[in-house]
């Protein structure tokens, strides 16, 4: 038995296969963080005053506010004059034809898996590539601006589509909101922007594939969606970065608004550098994700989370409006040395609201791997409706899974539900699928896959089999 | 096809099996039986390659090879199946998912190349009907909330898929009523054939009213201290473990 144990404990080492770096030459900002380095950015990006005004107010308030530490995870403080903040691969920025992209660019995304030719030949999914600060290239632009969708890197929204822009931004998620959100109010370089107009239900997925490539550098995209009043929209975000000893830090910012009657589906495969098997380097991800909902509206929110050293992300859904819905998939995957705080927070306000919380998470090798969740029922929402469900999977004896569900109700005829479990991939498992000719590596797929499989579901199609495979390889090795 | 010669096992210091020889020929059905803590669930899972187990000595040979040379899947792979006595559940993973991996891993062993969807439901349609099971069974998870009856009725059609040639099945009866237990014997029948051949562990006769044994074998104390025909199955069951206790006791003790 304890040879046993000991094998497991030596086989939790998986490899990173997207951590190459990429020959590019980079245009960057001076280390560190001042006023003189947002207006650089402002600058560099060709901005009006309006967005530069709003910048700066946020780098302001940032200057006053100091790190979360509520968070069950642990790191050496951020130093934030360390850090490179702009990023730019030095080339042409906008690209009308896929063509002109950078040879290296381009073998980068075929080491993805994502040969973005491909992609817009056979899949139909329209991509937008984000490589260290910038928007690389958006396909299927035209096609889909026939029917009226934008579908464009922020920073063209922000020259082409001011008004949207000027009253959208923020409108979600405020600069101030939270540390994190206000560092990237501040410094965002860029992101994608969609627009989905009145009625219109986008005829393919949109996807953005982020990529940090540049070393000391932090990367903050801003995605920002609208789905007009009856419009539908499926979308699906994607991460990597090379394998760095250092810690680079990430601070997203998605704002999602789904007006009266429309349907945001949003889909994330993180799978960001998770740091080496004795914890050094990774990705440190401080994500502020959040959605609102006008009446019966619906987002869902689906994430596969296998990368990243520290992965603090709560998407949430405001339900605003009456009988509007908000889900939220998760399977958060944690081996090694990684650590994982996240979950969700659903604001029922408007009445007969729906919400669904899902979370799976998935804990091996010495790592944490925490669900935060907060159920919010206001006194006016009547009939409000939630259903929780978190389970935990452990693999080993030296990781911990654990649940911090938070129930908030002011409205007595809400519903809330919470149920949770915790398991273990038992030797007895593994030995069954060894018995009946799998080994031990597929067997530890086929037991993770299947505990996952209700948010696996949920991914779009073309993902979820890659999904899966992601799943498979992060936790290659686990169990002995 | 399968040979122990003086097989000694235990685990975490204790031994448990003391010293087994057992024959096995293509075609034969042998039963073992005896008493809890005789050492039966020990020889199946030995046999099978669980590692909780150490082998402390002796030999087994299965069709030319050192069984205990080989990985649990490896001996899957070669043609030896264990019926467990408590099937396990794996959540989210429905059967057919589960099956197909399996039969596909063993091909891929014996060099063969993966099953297509259509041939692969095509065998599973045959054999469920083999096993008299709903196929609305076949997408639910693996073993979950299955009924005893259910999860050795799996067990059987897991085997009549893979098609090993030693199916060891390991109180299989166990926990089953008398109409489940003739289900799962009549199917194991129906896979019998001259080439391949069945070691039925149980405790008590009345599996073996359907699944014929040509030898019976009483395991005591980690050694099989009797061996016979069917009557033997039948002479255990009139008069108990205890006879033979009395009967071979001195030198089971020694």
């Amino acid at each position: 038995m304890m040879d046993e144990k000991l094998s497991i404990e030596e086989q939790v080492l998986s490899e990173y296969k997207y951590g190459f770096v990429t020959e590019i030459e980079a245009d960057e900002a001076p280390k560190g963080l001042d006023e003189s380095t947002i207006r650089f950015i402002s600058a560099k990006k060709n901005e009006p005053q309006w967005m530069l005004d709003w910048r700066l107010k946020a780098f302001a308030q940032w200057q006053k506010m100091t790190e979360p530490n509520w968070a069950n995870i642990d790191y050496p403080a951020i130093n934030y004059q360390d850090i490179i903040y702009y990023s730019a691969p030095k080339q042409k920025i906008t690209v009308d034809s896929l063509d002109d992209i950078d040879p290296e660019l381009r073998k980068t995304f075929e080491k993805l898996g994502i040969s973005l030719d491909e992609q817009k030949r056979l899949s139909g999914v329209a991509v937008d590539a984000v490589i260290d600060s910038v928007s690389i290239a958006t396909t299927f632009k035209g096609q889909l601006a026939e029917q009226g969708i934008i579908f464009c890197s922020i920073s063209e929204a922000i020259q082409d589509h001011p008004e949207l822009v000027k009253k959208y931004l923020g409108s979600v998620v405020p600069a101030t909101d939270n540390f994190f959100s206000a560092l990237n109010a501040a410094v965002f370089s860029d992101g994608s922007f969609c627009y989905i107009p009145k009625g219109v239900r986008c005829p393919m997925e949109l996807s953005t594939y982020f990529r940090i490539n540049a070393q000391g550098t932090g990367q903050f995209e801003r995605t920002l969606l609208i789905a007009d009043e009856g419009a539908y929209v499926s979308y699906l975000e994607g991460c990597t970065a090379p394998m760095r000893d250092e810690n680079q830090l990430h601070a997203a910012v998605v704002e999602l608004i789904a007006m009266d009657d429309a349907e945001i589906k949003y889909s994330t495969v993180q799978n960001w550098y998770p740091g080496d098997k004795d914890g050094k380097g990774g990705i440190y991800n401080f994500v502020t994700k959040r959605g609102i909902c006008h009446h019966r509206a619906k987002i869902s929110w689906t994430q596969v989370e296998t990368g990243s050293s520290i992965t603090w992300k709560y998407p949430s859904v405001i339900l605003k409006g009456d009988n509007s819905t908000g889900e939220f998939y998760s399977v958060a995957v944690t081996n090694n040395h990684q650590q994982a705080d996240t979950g969700t927070k659903i604001q029922h306000l408007g009445k007969n609201t729906r919400s669904r919380i899902v979370s799976k998470g998935i804990s091996a090798g010495v790592s944490q791997n925490s669900y935060r969740g907060l159920v919010h029922v206001s006194k006016k929402a009547d009939n409000a409706r939630n259903y929780s469900q978190c389970d935990s999977l452990l693999l080993g004896d030296k990781c911990g899974a654990h649940t911090f569900p938070y129930i908030e109700v002011k409205n007595n005829t809400a519903v809330v539900e919470h149920e949770a479990t915790t398991s273990k991939v038992g030797e007895d498992q593994i030995f069954y699928c060894n018995q009946r000719g799998i080994d031990t590596e597929t067997a530890v797929a086929l037991i993770i896959n299947g505990f996952a499989r209700e948010v696996m579901n949920q991914l779009p199609m073309e993902f979820a089999v890659e999904a899966q495979k992601l799943l498979a390889i992060s936790l290659e090795g686990s169990v002995g | 096809m399968l040979r122990i010669e003086n097989l000694q096992a235990g685990i975490e210091g204790k031994q448990i099996l003391k010293g087994i020889n057992l024959d096995i020929k293509p075609g034969e059905v042998h039963a073992i039986m005896g008493p809890n803590g005789s050492g039966k669930s020990t020889l199946a899972s030995v046999l099978a390659g669980r590692q909780d187990y150490t082998v402390t000595g002796g030999s087994v040979t299965f069709e030319g090879k050192d069984l205990l040379d080989l990985s649990p899947e490896a001996r899957a792979a070669e043609g030896v199946f264990l019926g467990f006595q408590y099937p396990v559940e794996i959540p989210g993973l429905s059967t057919t998912n589960f099956v197909k991996t399996a039969v596909n891993e063993v091909r891929k062993y014996r060099g063969q190349e993966p099953l297509d969807a259509v041939s692969f439901l095509k065998m599973m349609k045959e054999k469920m009907a083999l096993m008299e099971m709903d196929q609305v069974m076949l997408s639910r998870s693996l073993n979950e909330g299955f009924s005893g009856g259910e999860k050795k009725r799996n067990e059987i059609f897991q085997m009549a898929m893979l098609n090993p040639k030693l199916a060891i099945l390991d109180e299989t009866d166990s926990g089953l009523d008398i109409d489940a237990i003739r289900v799962v014997a009549t199917g194991v029948n129906k896979l019998r054939s001259k080439d391949n051949a069945v070691l039925a562990i149980t405790h008590y006769q009345r599996l073996l009213d359907y699944l014929v044994p040509d030898f019976v074998h009483v395991l005591w104390n980690g050694r099989i201290v009797k061996s016979g025909t069917k009557e033997l199955a039948l002479e255990l069951e009139e008069r108990g473990y205890d006879h033979i206790k009395a009967e071979i006791g001195q030198e089971v003790e020694a």
